[in-house]
């Protein structure tokens, strides 16, 4: 019998925790009970992106898109929609109520979106390599096998204008060459997805979705420098993307896409997997190959660039998975499609991480040059709980923040740069008004200050005394001339450290002190915290006139220190209270003040 | 030597590994995986073992063990809490709900209980975003977790 229906279930993290599996199961299962197992193709793929809503599930040849589906939803799904052919209306997508029928297309966070690398995620399923080769997988590989010289993939990816979508955006036709260049038998090609970046999932996702595209990129890499071995070093906190990979590796070694005489083109290439285990640093890439080598991952000043002498002192071409996934479509499409796409500064797409304190998190791609206001209100639907837009962070510990001014600035390399910010991989965290801008800050730093190697100086102590002068502030012993103490540290990190890790530290306060000096001053001078945020700077107190003596903060209250008469305006003994905030999230009369 | 071989023993499958990694290059940090798998910590003894096995000497292999937070030299609880930290779970809060763990276990972080069956651990982004502040109690995840769901949720490991 003819399949009619296809119904793809998200296997990405997100969803899979929140029970995607048991959905697929249970379809399974409902679609063997209705006697419809013939006629429906369950799929469970890699991220849909959209988050926020899943598990998602969707059904084709209808397109209709089911967001927050249970297990038990499942059974309905089959019964109503493959055998009535009636779509579960309470499960649509359907924010404003305006559609009836939300069809993909009609999601606002999917309208701007321009998918090359997350092509094939949401689409296939990626623990099966005949649904990418359908998708024109290991085309691009058959295509510079047979038809092109190494030379002619380095001018394709020149022509594209693909630099390294890890972080610094270095050209990836000039790493490739400059690799290509050196006459030495022994090169190896590394895929770096040492996703460290706390609140960035981008190469999680596309691995989990798609990871045939990373080891086709990796092959075409192999033929185009001359090496024949590959690793993946991957975060050890990734068993899907793993597991994933692993498989893929399996099959396209099966099919002759990997291993001994690839396709019968007498080039040969394997790719093997190392873990790492947890060290930030090692998304560094000197730090990454010495981790590799089974070391303490710690990085070596540069040159001599890992292109030249990488791992085990050989030429190694080291990329990130997000570049790795665009090399096919260039190859396939044409250097000269891949740079229509984006600006005159950068070409392509970028894949970001959208989380924080916005309406639908999730993971976007989009055309570089869409302005921050496209993807966090058009896409991302704008603030949670109708809050105000305070910041938006990017490149996590190694960036900055942006402000409300600059929310129509096109998103590339270079601007962001200019605002003191950075691509980074792509992580984008929204603030809104709760959040202080100095505890953030204070949590970047102490995020890098633990991930500082030790290695030299100027990070190891410099970052150090950062977060000793940020702590002192946030708790109300901060003093003026702290300012110019942290951007002349700063400052020095910047030009001394040995690694981008220490090199970018400082960038977290050198933004906000740009943006937010008002509110570092209202901490020091004041002794006041304007969002509330920090413990030290604010104390809780009851309104009079709003407290109708419930007597439920002081229930909750873990310490007893709020006491009064059932019926009667309550008070909290200051010397007690541990400012926990538990009394200000229990009132529902906003009778407890903040101050 | 003798007698620490008596308090732990590794399984003929880990030997297996071992064995087979041994002569690899950059074998060192995938057979401590391997090892941490087995015992869910790096035990001494365990590493004392790792380095006869492999003639890496033991200050290289606690050069590493230290070096990368993935590995635990502490044996954790039954059930390890992991309170993803990252930036999104931290902005919504997971601060409080590692305060709120320590109260209601009544350990810091890194630490075990007394009974042995739950310790807290701080860990970097889990990679679901999405689903902020996150929990992980052996692999299963809670996602936008409130400090009031945590006395159920520890309830159901007890």
């Amino acid at each position: 019998m003819a399949v009619t229906n296809y119904i793809l279930v998200c296997g990405g993290t997100g969803c899979e925790s929140a029970k995607a599996d048991a959905i697929y199961q249970n379809l399974i299962h409902a679609s063997q009970t209705e006697g419809v197992s013939e006629t429906v193709q369950i799929v469970k793929t890699g991220c849909f992106g959209f988050c926020e809503q899943g598990p998602i599930v969707k059904i084709l040849p209808e397109d209709s898109f089911y967001v927050q589906v249970k297990p038990e939803d499942a059974e309905e799904i089959i019964k109503e929609h493959v055998v009535k052919g009636r779509e579960v209306k309470r499960l649509l997508y359907n924010k404003d109520n305006s559609k009836k029928h939300a069809k993909v297309e009609d999601i606002q966070f999917y309208q701007k979106q321009f998918r090359i690398v997350l092509r094939n995620c949401g689409f296939i399923n990626p623990e099966d390599i005949n649904e990418y080769i359908a998708r024109e997988g290991y085309a691009a590989l058959e295509k510079v096998l047979f038809e092109m010289t190494p030379d002619d993939i380095i001018s394709e990816l020149k022509v594209s204008g693909l630099k390294g979508r890890g972080g610094a955006g270095f050209p990836t036709w000039l790493k490739w060459k400059f690799t290509k260049d050196i006459d030495d038998p022994v090169k190896y090609v590394v895929c770096n997805a040492d996703e460290g970046d706390p609140g960035a999932y981008m190469d999680r996702s596309t691995l989990e979705g798609d990871p045939h595209s990373v080891l086709e990129a990796m092959t075409i890499a192999g033929y185009t420098t001359g090496a024949n071995k590959g690793y993946i070093y991957i975060r050890a906190e990734y068993p899907l993307a793993i597991n994933r990979l692993k498989l893929a590796m399996e099959q396209a070694r099966e099919y002759g896409l990997l291993g001994e005489n690839i396709l019968d083109s007498g080039f040969s290439f394997d790719v093997d997997i190392r873990l790492g285990a947890g060290a930030f640093v090692c998304g560094e890439e000197t730090a990454l190959l010495t981790s590799l080598e089974g070391n303490r991952g710690m990085p070596k000043p540069r040159p001599p660039f890992p292109a030249v002498k990488g791992l085990w002192d050989q030429p190694t071409v080291i990329n990130n998975v997000e570049t790795w996934a665009n090399i096919p479509v260039i190859i396939l499409r044409g250097g000269e499609w891949f740079a229509k796409i984006g600006t005159e500064d950068s070409k392509g797409t970028k894949v970001f991480a959208l989380t924080g304190k916005i309406r639908n998190s999730g993971l976007v791609e989009v055309p570089m040059g869409t302005t921050l206001r496209e993807i966090i209100f058009d896409i991302g639907g704008g603030i949670a709980n109708d809050k105000e837009f305070k910041a938006v962070q990017t490149g996590g510990p190694s960036g900055g923040v942006i402000t409300k001014e600059y929310l129509d600035t096109p998103i590339d390399y270079f601007h962001l740069q200019e605002l003191g910010s950075m691509m980074g991989s792509g992580g984008m965290i929204v603030m809104d008004e709760d959040d202080c801008i100095v505890d953030v800050t204070k949590f970047y730093l102490g995020f890098t200050v633990d991930e500082s190697c030790g290695k030299c100086s100027p990070c190891r102590v410099g970052g150090r005394t950062l977060y000793n002068i940020l702590d002192r502030i946030t708790k109300g012993k901060g003093e003026m001339d702290d300012i110019d103490k942290m951007r002349s540290v700063g400052h020095a990190m910047t030009k001394a450290s040995l690694c981008g890790l220490g090199q970018t530290a400082p960038n977290p306060i050198l933004s906000t002190l740009r943006y937010f000096e008002k509110e570092y001053h209202a901490h020091i001078k004041d002794k006041k915290c304007p969002s509330g945020k920090c413990k030290e700077l604010i104390s809780y107190y009851i309104l009079a006139d709003k407290c109708i003596g419930c007597a439920a903060c002081a229930r909750k209250c873990p310490v007893a220190a709020i006491t009064g008469e059932r019926r009667k305006i309550h008070r909290i003994d200051q010397d007690l209270c541990v400012k926990c905030g538990i009394c200000y999230e229990t009132c529902k009369f906003d009778a407890i003040y903040v101050g | 030597m003798a007698e620490q071989k008596d308090t732990i023993a590794f399984s003929d499958e880990l030997k297996a590994y071992i064995n087979e990694w041994k002569h690899k290059e950059g074998n060192l940090i995938m057979i401590l995986h391997k090892v941490q798998q087995e015992f869910k910590y790096v035990p001494r003894e365990a590493a004392d073992i790792v380095a006869q096995m492999t003639d890496v000497p033991l200050a290289k292999i606690y050069g590493v063990l230290t070096f990368y937070h993935y590995f635990k030299l502490k044996k954790p609880g039954k059930f390890n809490i992991q309170v993803c930290l990252g930036t999104a779970c931290y902005l919504k809060g997971a601060d409080g709900l590692i305060e709120e763990l320590e109260n209601v276990l009544g350990i810091a972080e890194h630490e075990v209980t007394e009974d042995g069956l739950f310790s807290i651990e701080p860990v970097r982004c889990v990679g679901c975003c999405g689903l902020a502040p996150v929990l992980v109690i052996d692999d299963e995840v809670y996602g936008k977790v409130t400090k009031d769901q945590l006395p159920g949720i520890i309830a159901k490991y007890q």
